[in-house]
């Protein structure tokens, strides 16, 4: 296996943005961000690949339309998932791992205001039991929830110091769009929305975009003293039935953490778009209570479509590059309810 | 002024899809008023039936008839329901354990307020008036007032609501299996132009035509784009350029097709405007059809001001100006 690191990252959160969802306008900046960070330009990234879906904003090939961000004359190597940045670079990593690129920028958009995400993402489940009912994911989320709680597997308290914690991180993210904690009791306080979830227990609507660079070998080490290494990368996947799987658990979750070594992780950035799905995930990822949760804020106060769980791996990148901790570990989902998990564990020293 | 113009745009779709055997089983079930389960490899009856094993891979062939009651097993409030979903005021998503089943299955709970709904109450089918052979046929669950705590038994026709006998229902029994489901999909959205397109459409309503030129290899885009595709350099130049242009490419329209605006033969074209290095497509008007060539020299010919709004079809069309044609040189690099 070659050593692929992360070696650059740069990102946007906003609550409404108003220009176009091919997001062509947020990108260029991103990019020229990374083009700093790393000292390149764009004929030095080996591989391009991006993250998106035309059913966000209703606009047709919208990733088509982004290329113009990277300018393609010369032509570039080129793909797209419809899935999260994350995903992204797991397409990246790949095509390092083949060697037939040593360099790969991944980017995602989005611009989820522009419709009714919690509708729009009924598109995502099963076309013949479940689409034709619109089940929004604030709900699906909250059935999940609930089954948690008559399970005891956690409470609406555990679920309030998430979110308290959350918001109280988040207020250092100048990208968080929800920030400002309190206490438990008063967030408790607070009326209960989609019972038995609170406003503060789902993550906000969100556009934005971000970029990832990774870099192999010896192109890492020029870019940074210290780079951000992959040395665990997995994903799986669950059912999407909701009536099959225990909702109180996440396997695929699980599965993942038991194809990487998650031993010595000092932070993970997990994303949890609902504040008991953090608690789900700390489990299944067996994580020490001495670990430290989403410095960022997290998915809870920010969570651009898209974008929101390959930023978890750039927040997590930047605190290894900082030399804050050497070994973290970013988390990304999608699907209703923690359907699919990717892990990336990034270390300082291999 | 708002930075970025935006409407309103619904983008809809109707999904055909066929069930095969075990979700056309399933529907057909629904359509004739019976919940059909599948059991599984490991003596599990599962509903709606998996199409195939989960363990075993094999494609599942035991079905099983279910009850029209169950318990619910977990649920969520909607206090603001989105389009499309089975009502259009507060009620529950709920997670139902139909009587002989192993598994829930998810569906809408009909209820006032969630104090009307907890986990292990008793619920029963509503179904939907008219059946089609979908999951709507089951129109919602609702409680079944006084059963609450009742344990679940065995699955009979004592424990299920009365089902319609009408003559349509008896009709739709007697039909053959379910083999297909439509599922209409409508997205709204508000759509917004970059700030780019929005100086051109501004313009347009003004009767201009802007573009905006490229820093780098000085290429002028109309309809403008937020960067160059050439070289990923934001375009900063606003530029506006001529109403007279050249015709790189053509194509004359034959074939009749539905919603066809003008009668054929038509010409459609790429009309190359002076100072811009990207051509437009538009309409060839004003000459008859087998005389529009390369190199014509053309012109925009505008609506009626008063009908002016934020779209290129405030051009009507573009018609010879009776230049001579222009050398091939000038348009080769566009084609």
């Amino acid at each position: 296996m070659r050593d692929v690191a992360v070696v650059g990252f740069a990102q946007r959160q906003m609550a409404e943005f108003d220009g176009s969802p091919t997001c062509v306008e947020l990108l260029v900046p991103l990019f020229a961000e990374c083009y700093e960070q790393t000292g390149w330009t764009r004929r030095d990234i080996g591989f391009w690949c991006s993250g998106s879906s035309d059913y966000l904003a209703g606009r047709s090939f919208s990733f088509v339309q982004a290329v113009d961000a990277i300018g393609v004359i010369p032509p570039v190597n080129e793909s797209h998932v419809e899935m999260d940045l994350a995903w992204a670079m797991y397409e990246a990593w790949l095509k390092i791992q083949t060697g037939e690129v040593d360099t790969a920028l991944v980017y995602a958009f989005g611009k989820a205001s522009a419709g009714v995400l919690r509708r729009t993402l009924a598109l995502q489940l099963d076309p013949y039991t479940m689409t034709p009912l619109w089940p929004d994911t604030v709900s699906l989320a909250g059935v999940q929830a609930r089954a948690g709680i008559d399970a005891g597997a956690w409470d609406e308290r555990a679920m309030a110091e998430v979110a308290n914690r959350s918001l109280t991180d988040a207020e250092k993210n100048e990208y968080s769009i929800r920030k400002g904690g309190s206490s438990v009791e008063e967030l408790l306080s607070r009326p209960v929305y989609a019972d038995p979830l609170r406003k503060h227990d789902c993550s906000p609507v969100t556009d934005g975009a971000a970029a990832i660079v990774l870099a192999a070998g010896d192109q890492a080490r020029e870019v940074r003293d210290r780079p951000a290494w992959i040395s665990g990368l997995a994903h799986s996947v669950d059912p999407i039935s909701m009536g099959t799987r225990d909702l109180t658990r996440a396997p695929s979750a699980a599965r993942a953490a038991a194809a990487v070594d998650l031993g010595g992780v000092e932070l993970a950035e997990l994303h949890a778009p609902f504040s008991h799905q953090e608690l789900i995930l700390r489990r299944e990822l067996g994580l020490a209570e001495d670990v430290r949760i989403n410095p960022s804020g997290g998915a809870l106060t920010s969570n651009p479509m898209f974008s929101g769980g390959g930023i978890r791996i750039g927040e997590a990148a930047s605190r290894i590059w900082s030399g804050e901790v050497s070994k973290a570990v970013g988390h990304a989902t999608s699907g209703p309810a923690l359907q699919q998990n990717l892990l990336c564990v990034l270390e300082g020293n291999i | 002024m708002t930075r970025t113009l935006s409407a309103p745009v619904t983008v809809a779709f109707d999904y055909t899809r066929s069930t095969g055997p075990v979700l056309g089983r399933f529907f057909t079930g629904l359509r004739d008023g019976q919940i059909v389960g599948g059991r599984t490899s490991d003596g599990r009856v599962v509903v709606p039936p998996p199409e195939f094993d989960p363990v075993t891979h094999e494609p599942l062939t035991e079905f099983v008839d279910v009850a029209a009651t169950g318990t619910v097993t977990s649920w969520s409030w909607v206090p603001e329901p989105v389009k499309g979903q089975p009502f259009d005021r507060p009620f529950a998503w709920a997670l139902v354990t139909l009587d002989g089943a192993d598994t829930p299955m998810l569906h809408a709970l009909d209820a006032s307020s969630p104090d009307q709904v907890s986990t292990g109450m008793r619920v029963r089918v509503r179904w939907a008036e008219e059946r089609v052979g979908a999951i709507t046929d089951l129109a919602c669950f609702e409680p079944v007032a006084g059963l609450d705590g009742v344990e679940p038994s065995e699955p009979g026709p004592d424990r299920a609501r009365p089902q319609p006998r009408n003559e349509a229902a008896t009709e739709q029994s007697r039909s053959a299996d379910v083999s297909g489901v439509i599922t209409p999909v409508s997205l709204d959205y508000i759509y917004a132009a970059s700030p780019e397109e929005s100086a051109f459409y501004r313009g347009l309503n003004q009767g201009r035509i802007l573009g905006q030129r490229c820093p780098t290899c000085q290429k002028v885009y109309v309809p403008p784009r937020s960067a160059c595709p050439a070289d990923g350099t934001p375009t900063a130049e606003e530029v506006e350029v001529s109403q007279t242009g050249t015709i790189t490419t053509f194509c004359i329209v034959n074939v009749p097709f539905l919603g066809q605006k003008i009668t054929p033969p038509y010409v459609s074209a790429y009309v190359l405007l002076d100072g811009a290095d990207i051509a437009v497509l538009h309409l060839i008007l004003g000459v008859p059809a087998a005389e529009v060539r390369m190199g014509m020299r053309v012109k925009a010919v505008w609506k009626p001001e008063a009908e002016w709004t934020y779209s290129l079809e405030n051009i009507d069309h573009f018609e010879p100006t009776g230049e001579p044609d222009a050398d091939y040189d000038t348009y080769r690099d566009h084609l």
